[in-house]
């Protein structure tokens, strides 16, 4: 008898299935438009050419060994991709009130931003503490939080659906009316799913509410470079909230931006109002990492550190992340004029209007049925589709059967 | 509202005087209440050797493989299947969140036998995790959620110091049987049996599969046959934590004799393993965790849960390491050279166990040092006590955890003579 037989089936994450399935399919012209992962116009993975320069001085590099990390990742690693997310000039980096925790991917940044809010903000036990996260956002923002022992996630009111835009008036009146000391986890830049950012205008809007209401932000930053091919500006609203005065966290992930999936690279900055309070919150945080998975994989974590500190490396970076975005910006506009000379139904300049790697197509669930099952084209239940799974060889395909799905499937476009 | 204005009155004070200005920016930062944590003791070992200035000086604390030079030994195993796969050029798509799969057969291969009846009949399975520690804080988890038992781990008495917090921030319960004989520095094989007659029933029992952490203490083969007769007769889940196959004895089958006895004696184990010693992989983070089940359909049952856990934590492993612990355990000529790597890091701490009794001899100590080379494995329990300790640390430089625990892969043919010395001199 088994201590395990009642054990049910898991339902499946939804996005890998997706690629089981899209893999699954024998049709010759299938199009993966599910995970979100580069792709280059061939369809193909992407090392970027910094990244494979980098990794072969590693393994040259007799001097390196396998040794343990400290607790809290490689220094120079910490420190670089800080500077990153705040800017080398950062006044509160000058401060010496900016500390970091190397995590496994954005995922373990996050992980480790909530297992530390849970036990120590506000009190140190605050798993009634509201948690809100965007309608629509990514959909392991739940898991992780409610993982944490967050007992209440909550959405705030983001994507406006009739309009497909920014529903910044019911943002604000969520900032307005929640919890006093609410955490709300936002989204740096390039939206996922909706690819919708606020402008820096609104911006302001949210971080005036937000510093009057004592509601902590946690940022996630998945796609710092990607989105608009250009550092500072994809920092630009955590580099404006650190500005005003917050303390604050910065989940970071490098899997997107130096195309480092599997090497798990993601750092959790900190900004505290002093040194004396960074210095508590990283020997705590040490704690929680030591019982999770004691110190992080080294590898990812030199490439960056190694590109990240090295001006001519650094350059070459931005060449190859600026060469990610711009293909996916030719994209987005390819995708729209063929759906506007094809004279789809709807209006087609949210394509062009969001950005980074995803965009909300506004198609409903039934046409993204029609559109894997009858034209073998993948993408997410909510009507995500991943720009980069677009490819010159493919995007008449896809426009024609968005076109199809449209017109063909009943109950118009959300 | 109380806070905000409490924060007004202190932060005018501050002006005035400084240390009221401490205390403002305390009450008015999120982390005013955070405690500094306490430090890891056994971090805290080496960085008073980092301080010393003594060129005598010796690291015996934390468990990391060092070469007969001191030094960090990067396996040419490890070397060559590095050249291997970046030959390949490969790319750094996500990995499934159950990780790499020519990792994770090759991983429950290595542990159950490659003509297991378990893997023939595919009724387990095994996930890539973060290293030892990652495997434990998950099989920890998957206990917590879906263990139909108790929720009490018992743990041998001492234990790994991680232990204890991650099965409790896992969400489980922590108890104890008797282990570790202090009068002998050996096994208390009757105290053991006796402790584990008692435990409830369903109850899950962790077990070190070799190189007993922090003792060195391991049982004989005909003790771990009456230790499974017993845990059979109580219906306990045997918890395996293996973090040293193959560097314990230099015999990986030697080493996991008991993990596999325990499946034949029909025992569904559960199993944690880690290559950070064994191949020297320490900061890869390469483990895997294994769950035996009753057949292959529970195991798919049991495989999607765990990937539920595993998804809100880190999403998915990294790929380095378990790319080249796949290669090494794949490759016919990569494997037979760590065969002997394992082989030869093992005979070295053995070698090194017998010529610090040797030292102790020749510097006429008139104790009992048999347990130092009975004991197995990276740590040796020394059986000092907290006072002698600190005297090795103080007077000698000789840094060590306080439970007289030395790691001997910190001992080399050239500070041998110098730690009998010193272990002489603190208990003549």
């Amino acid at each position: 008898m088994s201590v395990f037989r009642d054990v049910q089936q898991a339902a499946p994450v939804a996005v890998f299935k997706l690629t089981q399935d899209f893999n699954n399919d024998p049709f010759p012209n299938k199009v993966n438009l599910g995970v979100g992962a580069y792709r280059t116009d061939e369809g193909k993975p992407w090392v970027l050419p910094v990244v494979k320069k980098v990794e072969k001085l590693i393994v040259h590099d007799d001097r390196l060994n396998h040794e343990y990390l400290p607790i809290l990742g490689l220094p120079e690693f910490r420190s670089s991709a800080s500077k990153i997310a705040l800017g080398d000039d950062s006044p509160a980096i000058r401060e010496d009130r900016v500390g970091a925790v190397q995590c496994l991917g954005g995922t373990g940044a996050l992980k480790m931003g909530a297992e530390f809010l849970r036990r120590f903000y506000n009190g140190n036990n605050n798993t009634k503490t509201p948690i809100y996260v965007s309608a629509p956002t990514w959909e392991n923002h739940n898991g992780v939080f409610n993982n944490a022992g967050f007992e209440d996630v909550r959405p705030y009111k983001y994507w406006d659906a009739e309009k497909r835009g920014l529903d910044l008036a019911g943002f604000l009146s969520d900032l307005e009316s929640c919890p006093e000391r609410s955490i709300f986890v936002l989204h740096a830049c390039a939206h996922n799913p909706t690819g919708t950012d606020p402008t820096q205008e609104q911006w302001k809007k949210i971080a005036e509410v937000m510093m009057r209401r004592k509601l902590f932000p946690f940022f996630d930053s998945a796609y710092q470079g990607f989105a608009s091919g250009n550092l500072e500006k994809d920092a630009w609203a955590v580099r404006y909230f650190v500005s005003k005065g917050f303390e604050m966290f910065c989940a970071q992930s490098f899997s997107k931006n130096f195309g480092l999936y599997n090497e798990r690279v993601g750092n959790l900055t900190i900004v505290a109002r002093d040194s004396d309070n960074l210095k508590r919150v990283l020997s705590q945080m040490e704690k929680i990492v030591r019982i999770t998975w004691s110190n992080p994989p080294s590898q990812g974590a030199r490439v960056v550190s190694l590109t990240l500190t090295s001006p001519d490396l650094f350059s070459e970076w931005k060449d190859n992340v600026k060469t990610m975005a711009d293909r996916v910006l030719l994209m987005r506009a390819q995708l729209r004029a063929k759906l506007e000379v094809l004279g789809t139904p709807g209006t087609w300049n949210h394509i062009t209007d969001q950005i980074g790697m995803f965009s909300f197509t506004g198609l409903n669930p039934k046409q993204v049925e029609y559109m894997i099952k009858e034209k073998h084209v993948y993408l997410m239940a909510s009507g995500r589709i991943n720009m980069c799974g677009l490819t010159s060889k493919n995007i008449n395909y896809v426009a024609e059967s968005i076109h199809e799905a449209v017109t063909k499937v009943a109950a118009g476009y959300c | 509202m109380a806070l905000l204005k409490s924060n007004k009155v202190i932060f005018c004070l501050g002006n005035i005087s400084p240390s009221l200005g401490v205390l403002s920016t305390r009450n008015s930062s999120w982390w005013g209440g955070v405690q500094m944590g306490p430090p890891d003791p056994i971090l805290g070992v080496t960085e008073a050797f980092r301080r010393d200035t003594n060129p005598k000086k010796m690291n015996l604390g934390v468990g990391a493989y060092r070469d007969d030079q001191g030094k960090p030994f990067v396996l040419s195993c490890v070397r060559k299947a590095e050249a291997l796969i970046a030959a390949k050029q490969l790319d750094k798509e996500y990995l499934p969140i159950g990780g790499l799969g020519d990792f994770t057969k090759a991983c429950a291969q290595l542990a159950l036998g490659a003509d297991s009846e378990v893997l023939k009949s595919s009724r387990s399975i095994t996930v890539q995790t973060i290293s030892g520690t990652g495997s434990l804080r998950i099989g920890g988890n998957f206990l917590a959620r879906f263990h139909a038992g108790p929720h009490d781990v018992y743990l041998p008495k001492p234990s790994w110091g991680n232990h204890t917090p991650i099965f409790r921030d896992a969400g489980m319960q922590l108890k104890a049987y008797r282990y570790y004989e202090p009068s002998t520095c050996g096994f208390d094989f009757k105290g053991a049996l006796e402790d584990i007659s008692k435990i409830p029933e369903k109850s899950v029992i962790l077990l070190h599969a070799c190189a007993h952490n922090p003792t060195g203490v391991d049982p004989r083969p005909e003790q771990w046959k009456e230790i499974s007769q017993v845990v059979k007769e109580r219906n306990l889940l045997p918890f395996f934590d293996m973090a040293y196959q193959g560097f314990a004895s230099g015999d990986i089958d030697r080493d996991a004799w008991a993990v596999r006895h325990f499946i034949e004696q029909g025992h569904n184990i559960v199993l944690s393993q880690s290559f950070a010693k064994n191949m020297g992989l320490y900061g890869e983070r390469v483990g895997g965790f294994t769950v035996v089940c009753s057949d292959a359909e529970e195991a798919k049952r049991v495989e999607s849960q765990i990937k539920i856990l595993i998804r809100p934590i880190y999403s998915n492993p990294p790929v380095n390491g378990a790319r080249i612990a796949s290669t090494i355990l794949n490759t016919p000529e990569l494997r037979s050279v760590w065969l002997q790597e394992v082989d030869s890091m093992a005979k070295r701490i053995i070698s090194m166990r017998e010529q610090l009794v040797a030292g102790l001899k020749k510097q006429g100590s008139s104790h009992n040092w048999q347990h130092v080379t009975d004991q197995i494995g990276m740590f040796c329990f020394t059986g000092l006590k907290p006072e002698q300790v600190e005297r090795l640390i103080k007077e000698f430089s000789v840094y060590m955890t306080k439970d007289g625990r030395i790691s001997m892969a910190g001992v080399t043919s050239g500070n041998v003579g110098y730690l009998a010395e010193a272990i002489h001199a603190v208990t003549k």
